[in-house]
């Protein structure tokens, strides 16, 4: 506006602005005092206390980094990371890929689309508990369902979690299948978007399907499958419900996660400084790739 | 559209705050001065106390509950100037709210404890000294002193047991005579173990033989119970390096392979842990386990067993027995006079044969099973005969079916867990489930490489 303002206009102008940011910082502030006392509040002691060493009975005693040299030195430190990393990588070739496949698949369906949408939503619904219990007799090396289907087409039943070598695998499988719903439908509305006249001037121009997905469904949908495969990073990474019901951390230690181990020192230990500082360590690491992250993608735009 | 990077940096730390308050303390216990031996004398009479105590049934348990509350109506009529406030909790003891319990001042004065746990309490000095609270309490001195041991550092002690046990096994009894096996002569020895286990799991697909444990820390705790039998120790006695790389350690785990693999009659499915074998007790088609009697009201309580198919015995071939059982503690923060009146209440409630929990005239009558010899705490003297007597007066169970297992236990001597329980059971974790995943898993390279992390942490947490 050039019309320059008078005092009064400037004032009241300010009073209106204050006004309606009161009411915005109103309904903000519920969010903000859960998020300060449940989130904020618990990783700030989270930190304090990994230099600590506390009963909560007697004061604290500052330890410097005796807690982070500890659990450097336990041996199952480096197989905890080895295990989370390995993880994380099998369930973004699995957990990643599948759900965007699902989602195409179910967005091509001309019938029982509601019906489908409902089945590969319901893991989700089901508590991860039970779920596990189901995963628990599908897997028994003996009568288990999976090795049932494999004898049905002549294969030789695998030990699946009671093997070092397909413990981690399995499960990897288990989560997916559980998070499954989630995902697909997140992708499902990210296809609902993409406008029909790309496909039909892709169609035109000869495209194929596979065509059509590469050039059109992937840069159409590509921040949501950015942003999903960042949230899927920081969530795989704190694996913690597969391992602690299905495998307790075994056979051999092959399924012992970085969370896994931080509730053994934390609950189990009766070492909260130890189960702390894995958790910082965590937390570190996984703020630290999600900024390189963010920044590469960034760029790539 | 654009994505916020703190935005999202914000979520991503948020999301790890699951497991972030509490923390440990290991500061040396140099056993402090503290009053010396001398009696804390009496709660007076005219000082009014209230206390908080743990592990009240939960409602759903109808029956305990209204025994419990009955219970402290009396305690309080007896005691006017005693208030307890009881706190419910299902189970009694969750590990994940233990610490915060403590930061948040919400611990009860009178904690309630597993036996494992009570070692790693007294070294993070979150219990407090009762030792001249207890000297003076006639009941304690009847209660057999290897299960006081528990919950003692040296001659201090920090807290009072409420049920004590030791190792055997548990085994379904029709399963034996379904297998042409006289459930009357359980095994003896582990080769007669191996032979009824053999004979069990031929009994057609889905019957297991012997159950053991593997995952979450149970698979050490059953090492470690197996190896006492035997004779064996987890740690030298000054406790300074590990002793169960020996002839004993090697035989616990060469049965176990054996049979896994040369019997195959342990079923298919391993890394079993606590209420999965619950479960296969429950189910009424898993043979035998190492348990204490314990379980067998367990599994008829919480996992659908037929109290009449389960009986126990000792441990094969046993030398010792890993003791276990539960208690309570008392919180550090407590005053004198709490501790007195939590003594007055624990005497009448957890240590009086025919009262509280010892009063089996009224679990019989609320049609609750009697008779199992599921808390052995007392010595052999006045208490422990009285309580002998009135369970057997009050049986609802055959306690002939747990008669190998009372004749045999007094024999054999109860032994405590080793310090740092849970870290070295999480150790040898990793040798159980080898020998029962892994055919060619190697029984001396497995022990020596837990003897290793188990000496690398006791240098570290010394």
């Amino acid at each position: 506006m050039a019309v320059p303002q008078t005092r009064a206009a400037k004032g009241r102008r300010f009073g209106i602005i204050a006004r309606r940011n009161i009411t915005a910082y109103g309904f903000l502030s519920g969010a903000l005092i859960c998020f300060a006392l449940f989130s904020w509040y618990p990783m700030f002691r989270e930190v304090v206390l990994s230099f600590q060493e506390n009963n909560f009975v007697d004061p604290p005693v500052w330890v410097g980094l005796e807690n982070f040299k500890s659990v450097f030195q336990d041996p199952a430190f480096k197989s905890a990371w080895v295990n989370t990393g390995v993880f994380t990588l099998l369930a973004l070739l699995v957990g990643y890929v599948i759900p965007f496949m699902t989602a195409l698949v179910l967005n091509e369906l001309r019938h029982a689309r509601g019906y489908l949408r409902f089945v590969v939503y319901l893991p989700v619904m089901l508590p991860p508990a039970v779920s596990v219990l189901l995963f628990k007799w599908f897997y028994d090396p003996g009568p288990g369902l999976f090795n049932q289907v494999l004898g049905l087409v002549h294969l030789p039943g695998l030990s699946w979690l009671d093997s070092t070598d397909t413990a981690l695998i399995s499960l990897v499988i288990v989560s997916t299948w559980m998070n499954l719903g989630s995902g697909t439908l997140i992708y499902l509305a990210a296809l609902q978007t993409v406008p029909s006249e790309l496909y039909e001037a892709a169609e035109l121009d000869g495209a194929g399907v596979f065509r059509r997905i590469r050039h059109v469904t992937i840069p159409q949908t590509r921040l949501i499958l950015l942003v999903m495969l960042l949230l899927q990073v920081i969530a795989t990474m704190q694996v913690f419900i597969e391992p602690y019901l299905l495998t307790g951390g075994g056979p051999e230690d092959a399924t012992v996660t970085v969370v896994y181990l931080m509730y053994q020192y934390a609950f189990n230990f009766g070492n909260f400084g130890g189960g702390s500082a894995l958790g910082l360590m965590l937390m570190i690491v996984l703020m630290v790739f999600s900024a390189v992250y963010l920044r590469v993608s960034r760029d790539n735009t | 559209m654009r994505v916020r990077p703190m935005a999202v940096l914000l979520s991503a730390a948020l999301a790890l705050t699951a497991a972030a308050c509490g923390a440990k303390s290991s500061e040396k216990d140099d056993a402090g001065p503290g009053p010396a031996m001398e009696s804390a004398g009496p709660l007076d009479p005219n000082v009014k106390v209230s206390i908080t105590v743990g592990c009240q049934p939960p409602k759903t348990a109808k029956g305990q509950r209204a025994d419990w509350d009955a219970d402290v109506q009396a305690f309080q009529a007896k005691y006017p100037n005693i208030t307890i406030v009881s706190k419910d909790a299902f189970p009694c003891i969750v590990p994940e709210t233990f610490q915060a319990k403590l930061a948040g001042g919400q611990m009860e004065n009178v904690f309630y404890v597993y036996y494992t746990d009570t070692q790693k309490i007294i070294k993070n000095r979150q219990a407090a000294d009762i030792t001249p609270y207890v000297s003076g309490m006639k009941s304690v001195k009847d209660v057999n002193p290897l299960f006081l041991e528990a919950f003692k550092d040296g001659d201090r002690v920090y807290g009072l047991p409420r049920k004590a046990y030791t190792t055997g096994m548990v085994y379904n009894r029709r399963l034996f005579t379904q297998a042409g096996l006289d459930p009357d002569a359980p095994p003896t020895t582990w080769a007669e173990v191996r032979e009824a286990a053999k004979k069990i799991s031929a009994l057609g697909e889905g019957y297991v033989g012997y159950g053991e444990y593997s995952a979450g820390n149970t698979g050490g705790w059953h090492f470690t119970s197996e190896l006492y039998g035997r004779g064996g120790d987890i740690l030298t006695p000054d406790g300074t390096k590990a002793a169960f790389n020996g002839a004993e350690g090697r035989a616990v785990l060469q049965t176990l392979k054996d049979m896994r693999w040369t019997d195959d009659s342990m079923g298919t499915k391993q890394l079993h842990r606590w209420e999965d074998l619950m479960r296969m007790m429950g189910s009424g088609k898993l043979g035998m386990m190492v348990a204490a009697p314990d379980v067998a009201v367990e599994v008829f309580n919480n996992f659908g067993a037929e109290i009449e198919d389960i009986g126990a015995t000792t441990l094969p071939e046993a030398r010792a027995s890993l003791l276990g059982g539960d208690g309570y503690m008392i919180n550090p923060k407590s005053t004198p006079d709490q501790i007195k009146a939590a003594m007055l209440w624990l005497e009448f409630h957890e240590l009086t044969p025919g009262e509280g929990q010892f009063n089996h005239e009224r679990s019989k009558a609320g049609g609750r099973p009697v008779g199992v010899p599921e808390n052995i705490l007392w010595g052999d003297n006045a208490s422990g005969r009285k309580e002998r007597e009135l369970r057997k007066e009050f049986a609802t169970v055959p306690v002939e079916n747990f008669a190998p297992y009372e004749t045999g236990s007094p024999n054999i001597r109860p032994k405590v867990e080793p310090p740092h329980a849970q870290e070295i059971y999480a150790i040898l974790d990793t040798a159980m489930s080898a020998v029962l995943t892994r055919e060619d898993a190697d029984i001396d390279e497995l022990l020596g490489d837990a003897e290793k992390k188990v000496n690398a942490l006791l240098l570290r947490t010394k």
